[in-house]
């Protein structure tokens, strides 16, 4: 097994792909997509294709395809959250910031790229965001410990998941840097919302907008086929959706 | 070249940070509730809720032993560590393996707090692969770790 880890977009992606050629070459064609992605995405580049449509200096149609495919996808979010995920409202400046949706966009065409050149068994966990394959070379689930708001060297639980992806969203330590975008609150509802399925574009937002939306984020992201959630309040309790179980150990 | 100990004993005081960070809620009883996913019990249409029992007793340390970590690769050579666990609490952590200084040490930093945080997770014999929830989160810890790391380079 390869273990690599690589700073980009403001964290750090590890890639857990098997050994051999096959698997270096589909390592290092992933990596330079995700610096790629950080280059024309990132908001804190000047000449970014992103920092461009938030200064109003570039429009719709003078971006990438691929911009203009996310920027389908944050809106096509927002419609869908009611506004609890807004890409152009969740920062305290108002900028437009669509890195919560990029991250696992790009993890997510990047798993695709790995799955169909060099293995069926691999995990990418993008700083704490992770999706999994295990295909018919690995006989066993993948385990994802899911991040104990509180202390950070404990999990609170863990999932066992084959083939999908794990996203949380929360305010640990240091305090929230989520804020509702429909009201520029701190969302108090919940300490940590975490949601399986099997995109992490959609995992990710769908974990930011449930964290957001507190309670009623579990049946919200329960709506949506194929996704569950599971939400630590702060009464100490855990709570998930009836799909949850399937991936809860004992 | 940096000194193995003098890097392990100073990434142990930015552990040590993080762990007193971590502890200052007084919450202490939230683990047995939160890992206690097997006391379920129906009461929510959409799904199921572990409440905390009261006075459960939270798991007060780690197994003693000495974990170590995956060999990792990054841009700037491979990196290992090791946490040594001793009276149930985390006594040393160890670079085995790191790339020179070179200047790299801010961002080797990065690469090593979630290293760190994974074999301190395996240390309490979690046996987990991978950990969902922000790897990044403190300020203090981050910049702890990387001066400990500069302070080895020199």
């Amino acid at each position: 097994m390869i273990v690599h880890a690589e700073p980009a977009m403001g964290t750090v992606f590890s890639f857990h792909l098997p050994d051999g050629n096959r698997g270096a070459r589909a390592l290092a064609a992933a990596i330079a997509w995700l610096h790629d992605v950080d280059e024309r995405f990132s908001p804190y580049l000047p000449d970014s294709e992103v920092t461009g449509l938030a200064d109003g200096r570039l429009t719709e149609t003078d971006v990438h395809p691929d911009v203009r495919e996310v920027l389908g996808l944050v809106d096509r979010a927002a419609a869908d959250s009611d506004g609890a995920f807004d890409a152009r409202r969740w920062r305290a400046d108002g900028r437009f910031d669509p890195s919560g949706l990029v991250k696992g966009w790009a993890v997510d065409r990047a798993a695709r790229q790995i799955a169909s050149t060099a293995a069926d068994a691999f995990a990418i966990d993008a700083g704490g965001d992770v999706i999994v394959r295990t295909g018919v070379s690995r006989s066993d689930p993948w385990r994802v410990g899911i991040r104990h708001p509180d202390r950070p060297e404990r999990v609170a639980s863990v999932l066992q998941v084959r083939d999908g992806a794990v996203a949380s969203s929360a305010a640990y330590e240091r305090g929230a840097h989520i804020l509702d975008p429909r009201n520029g609150r701190v969302p108090s509802e919940v300490r940590s919302m975490t949601v399986v399925g099997p995109d992490l574009t959609w995992a990710d937002t769908f974990a930011t907008a449930a964290y957001v939306m507190g309670r009623d984020g579990l049946g919200w992201v329960a709506a949506h086929p194929g996704y569950d959630a599971l939400a630590i309040t702060w009464d100490d309790a855990v709570t998930w959706t009836a799909g949850m179980d399937r991936y809860l150990l004992g | 070249m940096i000194p193995k100990r003098a890097v392990g004993a100073l990434l142990s005081t930015a552990l040590g940070l993080v762990l007193l960070l971590s502890f200052k809620t007084p919450e202490t009883a939230g683990v047995a509730a939160l890992t206690g996913t097997d006391r379920a019990v129906v009461d929510q249409p959409v799904g199921r809720t572990s409440q905390p029992a009261t006075g459960a007793h939270a798991k007060s340390g780690y197994a003693d032993g000495t974990v170590t970590g995956q060999v990792v690769s990054t841009r700037y050579g491979d990196v290992q560590v090791e946490v040594t666990i001793s009276g149930g609490a985390i006594s040393d952590v160890n670079a085995l393996q790191l790339p020179g200084g070179d200047g790299h040490s801010a961002r080797i930093s990065n690469i090593v707090e979630p290293m760190l945080r994974s074999a301190a997770l395996q240390a309490q014999s979690a046996n987990i692969d991978l950990v969902s929830g922000a790897t990044y989160t403190s300020t203090a810890y981050r910049e702890s770790l990387q001066s400990a790391l500069d302070a080895a380079a020199r």
